[in-house]
């Protein structure tokens, strides 16, 4: 069954008398672990795709089925718990709270699904030993470097055991090194079953994924599979 | 709900002490409000708990009257006033009277001498009735007696003031003094009582009533006070009615005319006394209440600054799936926290100051805070604080969760 189903999706902006097309008819499936890259450049769409596949934002027509929930009609609260419990956002600039430690900022998403405290705490130490940081649990974001920061960032999108990843730019902010780091985690990710769409403006960083999805002026542009996916799964 | 509010209470607690000063001065206005309304609480509430021991101890069956006269007659230079006639009137024609206690003090604080010693002290004359009256007791010697007054005696009680100013010594038992021209013995000395407001209660002479009367002579110009106690069985509305028929006929008022006298029982003088306090409270409580909006006021602003602050971290707490009401709920109850925390900072420095001023005022009741004004104030603060973060509080909660992650 397909994950994530997007029929006919528009999304326009009005800028004074003028609408602007973001999105101009989108159709997609996603299907369960895959590893998904939209690619294009800046003003193709590929960040209002990212808030519409992420809940964050609603189609201007068009359906979307999320894990078999039909999301456009929903209400701002709704799509709340919907990203609560379906969606893992990875950020460019990693978007951790600053005044809580690493602990803390992993737990977040968990309070909102009134999970108590010491169970929140065992799953957050679980998500966060997963990434690498288990002994700087206790570190406020500002005492991270920008790649620990991001596998905080991952560690909280994946202590709620979302159905989809969800990345964008993730790497934007990072050097070469923690890239390729970050990328390996990612591929790791995919490995054990997790579905991962990965927005990038990087063709080495689409490289990695099995499927790559170019994007240009609002409209699906080309939609192939990379040859790690015609390798399998065994890199 | 409880969940959401012990997790509410937590980040906003988080956010209260990670700017600690910008807290402290957003409350300072609550502080202030609540400190300055505690403090007067404190020192009336002592000061009333105080006067009303002390009309008590007058007893709820006493009556006093007094001459009395309106302002404009004051103003022509005339004056009211009760006379020994008036007296003697009500001795032999007032009904359900247990006992008259007569005040009559000299027309201005007079010289006193001893020796070659010279003071100025408050002169009465009154009857051994005024000892219960007034809850004076002598520390040596004995108090007027009731043959004192039938024979006109020259002798004297007085205060530790008087005593000391005079020179005199230890125990002034039989020892004379000097009073408008005629030498008065000392038969007792009171017990001292101290100051109230800073008015010492020990600087007094007390010469037996018609003594007074005998000395002043012009009878035209003295004006009494009359203190009566009333046997068991008087209602002391009768009585009332009575006294006042007696004297308006006494003074020839005729029906088109106000009383020129007051009669008040021990319990309406308390009454009035309760009434300029409760005045007093209210006039404060006004003031205090504009302090205390303006306190809720500064909170809104700087909850204002802080959702404009933390924009960001909204967008990314609605991302991670925050729903308005967790966003609201964190907000309101920082807005609280704040205020209650400055209601009880408030609390503690306002029953300080209380202390202090009671205790450096000498002879002053010691403050005390009553229950319900330590709960009002904390319970007016915490609406300040719900009322004034409401604003905020729903700003931040219909935040969109795009804008907000894109703010810088």
């Amino acid at each position: 069954m397909s994950l994530i189903n997007l029929t006919s999706i528009t999304k326009h902006y009005e800028m004074g008398s003028q609408v602007v097309k973001a999105l101009d008819g989108i159709d997609i499936t996603v299907n369960k672990n895959d590893y998904l890259a939209f690619i294009g450049s800046s003003g193709s769409g590929k960040s209002t795709m990212l808030n519409i596949l992420g809940c964050l934002d609603k189609p201007t027509s068009g359906q979307y089925h999320l894990n078999g929930k039909n999301v456009e009609i929903l209400d701002q609260n709704e799509l709340s718990e919907i990203r609560n419990l379906e969606i893992g956002f990875i950020f460019q600039s990693f978007n951790l709270l600053p005044r809580a430690n690493a602990l803390n900022n992993v737990m977040q998403p968990l309070i909102y699904r009134s999970i108590g405290f010491r169970q929140r705490k065992e799953m957050a130490m679980d998500a966060l030993s997963r990434v690498g940081l288990g002994d700087r649990v206790d570190h406020l974001p500002n005492q991270l470097s920008g790649g620990q920061r991001q596998r905080v960032a991952i560690a909280r999108a994946l202590v709620t055991h979302p159905s989809i990843l969800l990345a964008d730019e993730p790497t934007g902010n990072l050097d070469s090194k923690t890239t390729v780091e970050i990328m390996q985690l990612f591929d790791e990710l995919h490995k054990e079953g997790h579905t991962l769409i990965v927005v990038t403006h990087e063709n080495e960083i689409a490289q990695h994924c099995h499927r790559i999805v170019e994007m240009k002026d609002g409209r699906i542009f080309n939609d192939s599979a990379t040859e790690k996916a015609t390798l399998g799964v065994a890199v | 709900m409880f969940f959401a509010f012990l997790e509410s209470s937590r980040s906003a607690l988080a956010a209260i002490f990670a700017n600690r000063l910008r807290s402290f001065l957003t409350t300072l206005g609550i502080i202030i409000g609540v400190a300055s309304v505690i403090a007067v609480v404190s020192v009336t509430g002592g000061m009333s708990a105080f006067i009303g021991d002390s009309f008590a101890s007058l007893g709820a069956n006493s009556l006093t009257i007094q001459s009395y006269t309106p302002f404009e007659d004051l103003m022509k230079g005339i004056r009211s006033r009760l006379t020994p006639a008036d007296l003697e009137l009500i001795e032999k024609r007032g009904e359900g009277i247990a006992s008259i206690t007569p005040i009559l003090a000299a027309n201005r604080s007079s010289q006193i001498k001893y020796g070659s010693q010279t003071a100025y002290s408050e002169i009465m004359g009154t009857t051994y009735t005024y000892q219960d009256v007034s809850q004076t007791y002598t520390e040596v010697g004995r108090f007027l007696a009731q043959s004192d007054n039938q024979t006109r005696r020259r002798i004297a009680v007085i205060g530790e003031d008087v005593r000391e100013n005079l020179n005199l010594p230890e125990n002034p038992i039989n020892e004379y003094v000097e009073f408008s021209g005629e030498w008065f013995k000392i038969v007792g000395l009171l017990e001292p009582m101290g100051d109230i407001m800073g008015q010492s209660r020990d600087n007094l002479v007390l010469v037996p009533y018609a003594t007074m009367v005998s000395i002043l002579g012009n009878q035209a110009r003295t004006d009494i006070g009359i203190q009566l106690s009333l046997t068991p069985t008087a209602e002391p509305d009768a009585v009332i009615s009575q006294l006042t028929n007696l004297l308006r006929n006494a003074h020839d008022l005729s029906s088109n005319e106000d009383d020129d006298f007051r009669i008040q029982t021990a319990e309406q003088l308390m009454e009035q006394f309760d009434q300029i306090l409760g005045t007093l409270t209210m006039v404060i409580g006004g003031i205090v209440s504009i302090s205390l909006l303006v306190g809720g006021i500064g909170i809104m602003n700087i909850m204002l600054v802080s959702v404009t602050e933390r924009t960001r971290e909204i967008g990314i707490c609605k991302a991670i799936g925050a729903k308005s009401h967790h966003i609201l709920m964190q907000f309101l109850i920082e807005a609280l926290l704040l205020s209650l925390l400055g209601g009880l900072v408030g609390l503690a420095t306002g029953y300080g100051l209380g202390m202090v001023i009671a205790n450096n005022i000498p002879d002053f009741p010691s403050a005390s805070v009553p229950l319900w004004a330590a709960g009002l104030a904390l319970g007016f603060s915490a609406f300040v604080g719900v009322l004034f973060g409401i604003l905020p509080a729903a700003k931040a909660a219909n935040l969109d969760p795009i804008d907000a992650l894109r703010y810088e």
